[in-house]
């Protein structure tokens, strides 16, 4: 049986990549639902992350994984275990926000 | 006797310091330059030497002839600067009183932050080419080598001229062909970035030429060390990439003085927090920002610093004047892409619009084409070396104008 969600991705604002348009749109549980849908269940640890690239985005802070590296929320071995895959652009994702772009 | 200081003569600092010379009176201000080298650097000059195709001693001419005659120089490094007193301390103690400081001190590459890469391989089979000893020391080891694993690889996603390792890779395709020897070289581009490039437009442009040539794009690639027994890439995520030539972009920083001076940004690369439209620090009055050392969300390049110098220096008299800071700056940039075989692209683009594809106006030399390879682009990315040091570096204005201009510009169109 499919268990309905509280949540229906569908009716978020995304662009072609699935990246929140409007990040102020974004709600923890919002989160947990793009988390699920990228295979991620997310642990208070994943939400430490997502606040804190939250807070840098909001204060216009580029983001780097170098960053999140040096943040003492997690090392870059945890992060790249939280998020497997490209870890920023994965967590850039769930926490609502662009995707990380070079400047060209 | 009033006070500009300048840390910096490079691109960025010469372009100011020769720009607010000619504006402000001679009576009431000074304007000093402090850099801790006496030779001005041509770096966009710099891709060329491992190729043979520029010797590195045409790179190179003596700061003090690109500085107007009413500029003091002092050649000197800076150690910290103490923006509560208006002054800044040079490694020998010495203290720089000023009335208004502008921070020109670029951005370097530092191998040391990636473990392994600075070991036994650094210049004998891993290099730079952003230094003149490593673009040299390059060179030499291309002109002997005879095939293999080449691999160019980009230790952070944030450093200056974000074209120059493509350029690198297309130059390297182009040469290893005209030797006659590119069956037996593999060329990859290793990126911690989700592609070659990531604004759409000069994405597909670029990863298509990627295709064309026969390199390979390993993305979102993000390095934890070099393991130099191996001779291989290892990522935070243990994937691996074996290489038999390392042509690195290490990470690249701000200055030392910016983190010793507490005026860097939170991410220790030591990017100086900058108000993007008027160049002014965020967090002092009278310091002013410009060129690679601003934290700003637009390239690292010497067009980009070319236009941020109009901005500033009017925004520099604004202040002196007691005026509100009125000019404003957009983000603009405009690059050319050398893509070997004698041709090149440009890119011109700014905070809001992508590169597009389309003409690109310009007197004399012009049109340009963007994103699109032609002959005529790559005599443009020529000729800059000329304009850099008889325009560019005296402030003369150039035929670009400072705010992009959407004219030739093609929104709906697919690159060519
Ligand atoms: C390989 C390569 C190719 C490039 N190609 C292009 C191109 O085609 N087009 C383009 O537009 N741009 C290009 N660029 C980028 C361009 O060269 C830079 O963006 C430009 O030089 C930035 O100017 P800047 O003044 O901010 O920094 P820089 O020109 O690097 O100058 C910084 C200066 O500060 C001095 N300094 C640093 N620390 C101290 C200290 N503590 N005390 C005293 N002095 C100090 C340094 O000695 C230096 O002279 C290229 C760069 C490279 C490396």
């Amino acid at each position: 049986m499919q268990i309905q969600s509280a949540i229906d991705l569908t009716t978020l604002d995304v662009d072609s990549e699935g990246y929140l348009t409007d990040a102020t749109q974004w709600t923890p549980e919002i989160a947990r639902e793009i988390a699920r849908d990228a295979g991620i269940e997310l642990t208070d640890k994943h939400v430490e992350v997502l606040q804190f690239l939250r807070e840098r985005h909001f204060e216009g802070t580029p983001l780097t994984i170098r960053r999140v590296g040096k943040s003492g929320v997690v090392t870059i071995k945890e992060f790249y275990g939280l998020f497997p895959g490209g870890p920023l652009k994965v967590s850039s994702r769930i926490a609502g926000i662009p995707k990380p772009a070079s400047c060209v | 006797m009033q006070t500009l200081l300048i840390l910096g003569g490079g691109t960025a600092g010469t372009m100011a310091a020769n720009k607010l010379r000619r504006e402000l009176d001679p009576d009431a201000w000074s304007v000093t330059v402090i850099d801790k080298s006496e030779t001005h650097l041509y770096q966009p000059g710099l891709l060329f030497v491992p190729f043979g195709v520029y010797e590195p001693e045409r790179l190179t001419r003596p700061g003090r002839d690109v500085l107007d005659g009413g500029i003091e120089l002092i050649v000197a490094e800076v150690a910290e600067v103490e923006p509560n007193k208006d002054r800044v301390l040079l490694a020998d103690g010495r203290p720089v009183a000023y009335d208004v400081l502008i921070v020109a001190t670029g951005t370097a590459p530092r191998p040391a932050e990636t473990p392994g890469l600075d070991g036994p391989l650094w210049y004998r089979d891993a290099f730079d080419f952003y230094t003149l000893e490593g673009a040299t020391a390059l060179r030499d080891r291309l002109a002997t080598w005879d095939g293999g694993r080449l691999v160019v690889f980009l230790a952070e996603s944030v450093f200056k001229c974000p074209v120059a390792p493509l350029e690198f890779a297309f130059l390297a395709d182009s040469f290893f062909e005209a030797r006659g020897i590119r069956d037996r070289v593999e060329i990859t581009y290793v990126t911690p970035l989700s592609g070659a490039f990531t604004k759409p437009k000069a994405g597909a442009f670029l990863g298509g030429l990627m295709d064309e040539k026969g390199i390979a794009v390993v993305p979102d690639f993000y390095a934890e060390r070099v393991d130099a027994e191996r001779k291989t890439l290892v990522a935070y995520d243990e994937r691996e990439v074996p290489f038999d030539l390392l042509v690195a972009v290490p990470v690249n920083m701000g200055a030392d003085l910016v983190g010793a001076s507490g005026m860097g940004d939170a991410d220790d690369l030591n990017y100086v927090p900058t108000d993007r439209h008027t160049l002014r620090s965020r967090d002092h009055d009278n310091v002013f920002v410009i060129g690679d050392a601003t934290n700003l969300p637009t390239s690292k390049a010497g067009s980009v610093a070319h236009f941020e110098a109009e901005i500033l220096t009017e925004n520099v008299l604004h202040w002196i004047a007691g005026e509100p800071l009125a000019a404003e700056f957009d983000g603009h940039a405009n690059c050319f892409i050398e893509t070997g075989h004698g041709k090149a692209a440009l890119i011109d683009f700014n905070y809001d619009t992508e590169p597009l594809p389309g003409d690109f106006p310009l007197p004399v030399l012009g049109p340009m084409r963007l994103l699109k390879e032609t002959r005529t682009n790559h005599l443009g990315k020529l000729a800059f070396e000329w304009i850099y040091w008889h325009r560019l570096l005296s402030g003369k204005p150039l035929p670009v104008s400072t705010e992009m201009s959407m004219l030739g510009k093609r929104l709906d169109a697919a690159p060519a």
